[in-house]
């Protein structure tokens, strides 16, 4: 069994007006224990939804969620207690995430005192631990959030995240708020925690790039469904899904500018906006900005198909009908 | 270098911002050009100083900022002399901005179609027909432009919005848009259209952009020169090719190792160690040499002085070699 299991999962808002918003619609999705899942899509789709749902900051509707063999959504009070200790959650956003008026110290030791965890003396020296592993002076406890910058902020949303010892952290956008040349310290820092603890992401993100380097497996996400899942390389060597492709080729990456320069090719791009699931679009969701849609897509919702192992599409018309400039780096084997 | 004909020249531009104390260098000597019909990107990091060299462009740097030194040309008049009246004048109609976030720029309590009619007639007499209104949003590929003209922004999405701050950008028919991350706050597909129509719009009204933004996938793709701005500094500047394929600063190398590529594996990236600086607390000498490499001890005391390594690659390093 999976460390985590949803089945059909459907979480609803309402919008006023009799409408609602369809924000997780049929979801069904595995991690494994000490996986990396990337889950990508654009505002709106989803996804974050998705990530709270998980953890039940947010009511769902129909569906199931299985966590280490127990149902997530029917856990009692004092279950419920122990599943957050199980599963911890890093936020976009490190400036809106941590409360300003407690020591970052302060605000790591509320965790663990939260559920008991020590007596005062060791919940001190757990903090000094903890911050010492986000590389963090340990002597900062008794700063306060506005004394850091957003990387080091970060360094402590990731260590308020593990002080309760997790086995499943949604990392939902990490890295989004800050600048490139810092990103890549907080990312190589959850990569080294995961191998060191063994811990399993579901890594929610816009940015096809950093999924790429961080996730073993991405789930594409498009207006509350997931159209496309596979291992990491195969996504990226053979997206099937006419939405995966619109993404890879939308995405500016510098080499791929660089070479399509060189080529004088222009970049593929789909038209339409990105949709507000309040109404049900009839047939598949992504059919009004497709460039291969047919008369089926705009009647029937395409079931998940296997095009590759343990890689599904949902559309009818499979792949390859396009010509989609998409890279094809040779993976480097090298792992350090 | 070769003497070209530019429209936008900037010389040791530096604008200080006033505080209690020292004041703050924003920008500190910054010196680029941009010729007609051509795309010059602006790259840094938050703080580097670029939003604040836009602005300056049009001197629309507000109290307690200043520009201190240096010299703005644009089409050969000198923009730091202008009369208030000759500025009004140039602002929107000859240089026009978009910014990153098209919510905040539009007035949320007027029709759109009403917006960009302001812009037409506070440059020129007479009164703005509806025709030509809708011809400006049919140019920037808004869907059903008629219904749309009495739509307010917040009825629209963000691309749509963007696609209206455009038509009102480029309702004059400016010789050069300064555009601010204009595509930083939507979504990847959404980010490409609008790419797209402003590269096409460019080549259409013939009018030179300046490209200010962090992604330097964005730069490669567009942008015919490119200046890299590090703590108020340009520290390196060139043809796009030897940029971001020869980058020789330091800063420039470590941005590119730090951008995950799509094309890239698990191959361990390389950051750039430590944060940007804050513009109060510069350090000694070359502002990057906390978190160089290649830092040695002239590094810490003397900021370096632009170098030319070829007709169009300047680099601002001691040890670029």
């Amino acid at each position: 069994m999976s460390l985590l299991e949803i089945n059909n999962l459907h979480v609803r808002f309402s919008a006023g007006h009799g409408h609602e918003v369809r924000a997780v619609n049929g979801v069904s999705l595995a991690v494994e224990r000490g996986e990396s899942v990337g889950l990508v899509g654009e505002s709106g789709c989803g996804k974050s939804t998705l990530g709270n749902a998980i953890l039940r900051l947010v009511r769902v509707q129909a569906g199931a969620i299985w966590f280490e063999d127990k149902n997530v959504l029917t856990l009692t009070h004092r279950d419920l207690f122990h599943y957050r200790r199980r599963s911890q959650m890093i936020f976009q956003d490190p400036y809106g995430s941590l409360n300003p008026r407690l020591s970052v110290g302060a605000a790591i030791e509320e965790c663990l005192a939260v559920h008991r965890l020590g007596d005062r003396a060791e919940r001190k020296r757990r903090v000094r631990d903890l911050l010492q592993t986000v590389g963090l002076d340990p002597d900062y406890a008794a700063r306060y959030p506005h004394e850091f910058s957003g990387g080091q902020r970060q360094r402590v949303g990731i260590a308020r995240a593990l002080a309760l010892n997790p086995v499943f952290v949604v990392a939902d956008e990490p890295v989004s708020a800050l600048d490139v040349s810092v990103q890549a310290q907080i990312l190589n820092l959850m990569k080294d925690l995961q191998q060191a603890r063994g811990l399993a992401y579901l890594f929610v993100a816009h940015d096809l790039a950093v999924v790429r380097y961080m996730c073993d497996r991405i789930l594409v996400m498009y207006a509350g469904a997931i159209v496309e899942a596979a291992e990491v390389d195969a996504l990226f060597a053979c997206p099937a899904h006419p939405y995966t492709q619109a993404l890879l080729s939308a995405v500016p990456d510098v080499e791929k500018e660089l070479r399509a320069r060189a080529a004088g090719a222009r970049r593929e791009i789909v038209e339409g906006e990105v949709p507000t699931v309040t109404s049900a679009v009839a047939g598949c969701s992504f059919h009004p900005r497709c460039p291969y849609a047919r008369d089926l897509c705009r009647t029937q919702l395409p079931d998940e198909r296997e095009v590759g192992p343990g890689h599904t599409s949902r559309c009818h018309f499979r792949s390859n009908h396009a010509n989609i400039e998409v890279s094809h780096a040779p993976e480097e084997i090298i792992n350090t | 270098m070769v003497m070209e004909n530019y429209l936008l020249d900037v010389d040791q531009l530096s604008v200080f911002f006033r505080t209690r104390t020292e004041p703050v260098r924003a920008v500190s000597g910054a010196s680029f050009s941009v010729a007609p019909g051509e795309t010059v990107a602006l790259v840094g990091e938050s703080g580097c100083g670029k939003s604040v060299t836009a602005l300056a462009l049009t001197r629309l740097v507000a109290e307690p900022g200043y520009v201190a030194g240096g010299s703005i040309r644009f089409a050969g008049r000198d923009v730091l002399a202008m009369n208030p009246e000759r500025l009004r004048q140039m602002r929107g109609a000859e240089i026009a901005y978009i910014f990153q976030e098209p919510a905040t720029s539009l007035n949320p309590v007027f029709r759109v179609g009403w917006q960009i009619a302001e812009a037409l007639n506070l440059h020129r007499a007479g009164i703005a027909a509806r025709e030509e209104v809708v011809s400006l949003l049919n140019r920037v590929g808004l869907p059903d432009p008629e219904r749309r003209l009495s739509a307010y922004p917040h009825e629209l999405s963000g691309g749509m919005q963007q696609r209206v701050m455009i038509a009102i950008a480029l309702a004059c028919r400016p010789r050069l848009l300064v555009a601010d991350e204009p595509t930083t706050a939507l979504d990847v597909t959404i980010q490409a259209q609008i790419l797209d129509l402003l590269v096409r719009l460019q080549g259409e009204l013939g009018m030179a952009m300046l490209l200010i933004t962090h992604n330097l996938g964005l730069v490669a793709g567009v942008a015919r020169r490119v200046n890299v701005m590090y703590a108020g500094r340009i520290v390196e500047r060139g043809a796009v090719e030897k940029i971001l394929g020869q980058s020789a600063h330091p800063y420039t190398r470590g941005l590119m190792a730090a951008v995950p590529r799509l094309s890239g594996g698990k191959t361990r990236m390389v950051g750039i160690p430590g944060a940007v600086p804050n513009p109060a607390r510069l350090p000694s000498g070359c502002p990057f040499h906390p978190r160089c490499p290649k830092a040695q001890p002239l590094c810490r005391q003397q900021d370096p002085i632009e170098t030319i390594i070829t007709e169009d690659h300047q680099v601002r390093c001691h040890f670029w070699k």
